[in-house]
Formats: C-alpha cells, structure tokens, sequence
C-alpha cells in the first residue's frame, strides 16, 4: 500500500488535463461530449469484471457483480453507438450540397 | 488461457491514452467520429485484458451480464429520440453511478469477509465511491423522471427542506465516516446506503425542470468521481483516469450551465427556481402587435438577414424540419439565414445544436450566443420560435427580475423581431417579457410547427406570384 499519494496525483493530473482538454471542446458537441465520457466512465467494468469472475466470490458479491458488469455494459453500448449517432448528423453546408 | 499479468498495465496505460485522445478529437466536428472509435478501442483494450487476469476464472455470468447489457444497450441507440437524449443521459448516469455503488459494496463485503480488512485509505475511497455512487443513482432517476415528465416540473418545497437535506447527508456523512475508522460494523453499511439512496432523491425535489441542463452536467460529474474513486479502491490508474476525465468534464459543463443563466451552484441546487412568480401577475394589459403568416412571409421575404432563436419549445412541437425548409427557402433567394443558440437552449448542454443536425441544418449555420451578439444590430429580422427566457431584454433591464444578469440572446436589437408562441402566456420561470411589447416586435400566434408551415407556404407563394 503506501500507493495511495501516488494515486492522489495521478488523479490530480488527469482532473487537470481533463479541464483543459474540455474547455475547447466546442458548445457544439457538448451532447455527444457527454454521452461520449459516460461511455468512458463505464471503464468501471472492469472492476466489476474483477468482483464478478473470481474464483470464491460469495453469492452476494455474484449477484452485485453481475448486476454491475449489466449496468456498465449498457452504458458502453448504448454511450458510443448513440456518440456516433449523433455525430454523423453533423455537416457543414459544402459537403451537405454533393 | 492466461497471460502474463506484467502486460496489464501496458494495456490499461494503452486504454488510458485512447481515451484521452477520444476528448481531445471531441474539439471539432471533423475529428470527433475518429475519437469515438479510439474510445472504444481504448475500451476493448482494458476489457479483453481485464478478461484475461488470471485472477478472472469464471467467465459465465460475465458473458452473460455483456449478452444482456448489449441486447438492452443498442436498441436504446438507435431507437432514442433525438429530443429524449437529455433523459437517455440522466438514465446512463444512474446505471453508471449504480454500477460503482454496487462494486463498492461488494468490496466492501468481500474485505470484511476474505482479509485483508480495509486500510482507511481504502476503507475512504470505498465510502466516497459508494456515496457519490448511491446518490447519483436515485438523483439521476429523479432527473430522468423529470425530464421525461412523470414527475412534475415544477419545484417541489416544504418548509425547512435544506435544514432536512443537510441533516440526512450529515447524517450520512457521521455513518460513512464511523464506517472509515471501524469498518467492521457491518450493520452500518446498510444505513449508510439508504441514507445515500435517499440523500440522492431529496436533492432533486426542489429543482426546477429548467434547471435540468445543470443537474444532469454535475450528475455527470459526481457519476465519474464515483469511478474515481473505485480506482483508489482497487489500485487502478485507468479508472481514476477515466473517471478524473469525466468528473471534470461534467463539472465544466455544469459550470457553464451556471454562467449561462448567471446563477451560482448554490443557487441552482437549493434555489428551487422555478416557482410561479406571484408578482408577475400585475402583468398590465400593455399593447403588442401581431401578424399572419402571410405578412410575416413578406417580410422575412425581403429581408437581407434573418436569424433564427430556436428554444427548446421548437422541438417539442417537433418543428426544425420545417424550420430547415423555411431556412433553405430563404438561402435560396439569397438571405442569409442563422440559427443563434443560447447555452441553455434545451434540455442538456449543447442539445439545441443535436436537435438541429439531426434536421440537416449544416452547423457553419449554428451560431453562439457570444458570437452572434455582437451583429445583431444588424439583423433584418431575429425570428424567436420556442424560446423566452433567454432573449428576454429584462434580464438586462430590470436588476429586480429573477433572471437579472442572466447573457440573453439580443434579439431586442434586430431591426424586426418576430416572435412564434402560442399565447401572451409568460414561460417557465413566470416572468413577462418585454421583448413582446416592443416597437419592432411582431407576434405570431400558433403551434411552433403549424405556423412555420404556413410559412414555408406562403413563402413559395410569394415566390410563385
């Protein structure tokens, strides 16, 4: 253990390059900003891969697992197909007129 | 199979990258389809690895779970409305926040049970992680519920509900933190999650629907710090990563909401605004003018520039299709048409924009409020369908109103403003708008969309004679 500092800057650095990177990101795309980091936040599969797929896991922790590998599985799903979705209705005048 | 675990962080750094590149593509148009893909490639690189842990041994209800949030998760795609992605998003940030919270307890429960018991660091993130997690998902449905209107709009208050809402999370606050020093009392877990899950729905209540937009931002931004925070819980730097990314990211978007309509977060989260405005009802009998679609027709005919101030009333009555025609009508004969977009213009950030591609409208022809501003004396005509609030000059006016200071779209300066409505009826928030009642204003009543077709027709009426 011990690793915790070391998290807290990791966390701080991203937080930061997370802000910087958001500011330009166009009003425009701010619908699809958000469905599209909602994908990414549901990285949280992984750990409820890790909870889910373990040799002893007890029922309790089975059940949420599963629950959980559902839910972030929805969530990539349904966050980048719908992105995308979204995003090829976006067209500027000249390509609209071919 | 198994892999060597050395590897693994080799892929989630890989995982990392790819999603740090997906938002930085999201800056333009042209490149954010390419960033959606690197997104899931990231995703597939932290999946397939995480598979192949040699700590991962049963794979059953694994696949199953992916079989089931798939079969559920694309029809929601492709079938979704493009008006009801602001509740598709509240619906995402609570299966998002559930999934941490439910990976949370079952940490919590798997320390307690197998050894070793929780470090207070660990035994912290879990509890930030399982909070943030619970009350984000029952505030998510509240939002979800209010958007997609099965719970009213309006905000709903009782005497004393900030002195209720802080005790229950201070109360949540003293049983998390009981759990941090002695995490071996199981029977407070329990207590802690009820007092979450309620902390969650009573902090929805007194907000407005209008304020949606900023909710669903801030939701966005607690449902990523819940991943964070799993991240500490679990020694993962791709999660706090991830999650850091999207808890700024919801965060700054919550903030522009605010700026937007010149409010604070306090304001927003305990001002219960929205309220029927009881003064407002001296509003006088004052004079405004009105016109038929034929007379609006002519004018906008011979106009050299017309802008366009859509409001989210535009898509619930379904109208940018015809909006788009009416538009293309006018490009034709050489005015110069604009759509100005105020950031609060629908229901989440940025949804007005949405709303108007997925109506072929090209977005060189979408304007910000900052931006257009300024040219806005020089606008023959600023046509309003669908919106109120936000190109009300009264804002700018009266330091009295409850939207004094909010940035307004200044429609007022246009040389002509027509506006679409329904009746005199003041908007959401109850205030008149003396936009109506100016010289150079002219009203046009009827629903959004019948009153634009009437207008395409008159136009090639005109047109043909």
């Amino acid at each position: 253990m011990g690793g915790y500092e070391f998290d807290l800057w990791v966390f701080m650095l991203s937080a930061f390059l997370g802000f910087q990177l958001i500011r330009s990101v166009s009003p425009l795309l701010h619908t699809p900003l958000m469905s599209l980091t909602n994908a990414i936040s549901a990285i949280t599969v992984v750990g409820a891969i890790l909870i889910t797929g373990e040799k002893d896991a007890s029922v309790l922790s089975r059940i949420l697992g599963f629950c959980a590998v559902l839910l972030a599985t929805l969530n990539v799903v349904s966050g980048y197909l719908i992105t995308d979705r979204m995003l090829k209705m976006f067209k500027r005048r000249d390509t609209e007129k071919k | 199979m198994t892999v060597d675990n050395s590897l693994l962080p080799l892929l989630y750094m890989l995982a990392a990258m790819s999603f740090i590149l997906a938002i930085k593509w999201m800056n333009s148009p042209a490149t954010a389809r390419r960033g959606v893909i690197i997104g899931e490639i990231g995703m597939l690189l932290a999946v397939v690895g995480t598979l192949l842990r040699f700590e991962v041994v049963s794979y059953q209800w694994i696949l199953i779970a992916f079989f089931l949030g798939s079969a559920i998760g694309v029809p929601i795609a492709y079938i979704m409305p493009m008006t009801a992605v602001p509740q598709r998003t509240a619906f995402s940030h609570a299966c998002g926040a559930l999934a941490s919270a439910l990976i949370g307890t079952a940490e919590y429960y798997k320390g307690l049970r197998q050894g070793p018991a929780p470090t207070t660091v660990e035994m912290t993130a879990l509890i930030v992680e399982t909070l943030l997690g619970f009350l984000t998902f029952t505030a998510s449905l509240m939002a979800f519920g209010k958007l997609q209107e099965v719970l009213p709009q309006r905000p709903i208050t009782y005497k004393g509900q900030n002195f209720v809402n802080l005790g229950i999370f201070g109360a949540a606050a003293v049983v998390g933190i009981t759990l941090i020093v002695s995490p071996e009392s199981t029977s407070l877990f329990p207590v802690f999650t009820v007092l979450a899950l309620l902390f969650g729905v009573l902090l929805i209540i007194p907000i407005g629907g209008a304020d949606m937009p900023t909710v669903i931002a801030l939701l966005n931004s607690y449902a990523g710090l819940s991943a964070s925070a799993m991240g500490f819980v679990l020694n993962n730097k791709l999660l706090i990563v991830a999650g850091a990314l999207d808890g700024s990211s919801g965060f700054i978007l919550a903030i522009i909401m605010c700026r937007a309509m010149n409010r604070s977060f306090g304001n927003v989260l305990f001002g219960a605004f929205g309220q029927l405005q009881t003064s407002a009802a001296a509003t006088s009998e004052r004079p405004y003018r009105s016109a038929s679609a034929e007379e609006a027709a002519q004018i906008l005919d011979s106009a050299r520039s017309v802008v366009i101030i859509p409001g989210y009333g535009m898509a619930v009555a379904q109208a940018q299709h015809k909006l788009r025609e009416m538009s293309d009508q006018l490009t034709k004969r050489g005015v110069n048409v604009e759509f100005a977009i105020h950031p609060v213009a629908g229901r989440m950030p940025g949804h007005m924009n949405v709303l108007l591609a997925e109506a072929d409208v090209p977005y060189d022809k979408l304007r910000e409020m900052d931006d257009i501003n300024p040219e806005m004396p020089n606008v023959d005509v600023a046509l309003i369908i669908g919106a109120n609030d936000v190109v009300n000059p009264v804002a700018e006016t009266d330091p009295k109103s409850p939207i004094a200071g909010m940035p307004i779209i200044q429609a007022y300066k246009a040389r002509t403003v027509m506006v679409i409505k329904r009746s005199m009826n003041p908007g959401f928030a109850g205030i008149d708008n003396d936009l109506y009642y100016m010289p150079n204003t002219i009203m046009l009543f009827g629903d959004a969309k019948a009153f634009v077709t009437s207008l395409v027709k008159e136009l090639s009426a005109v047109h043909a004679a």
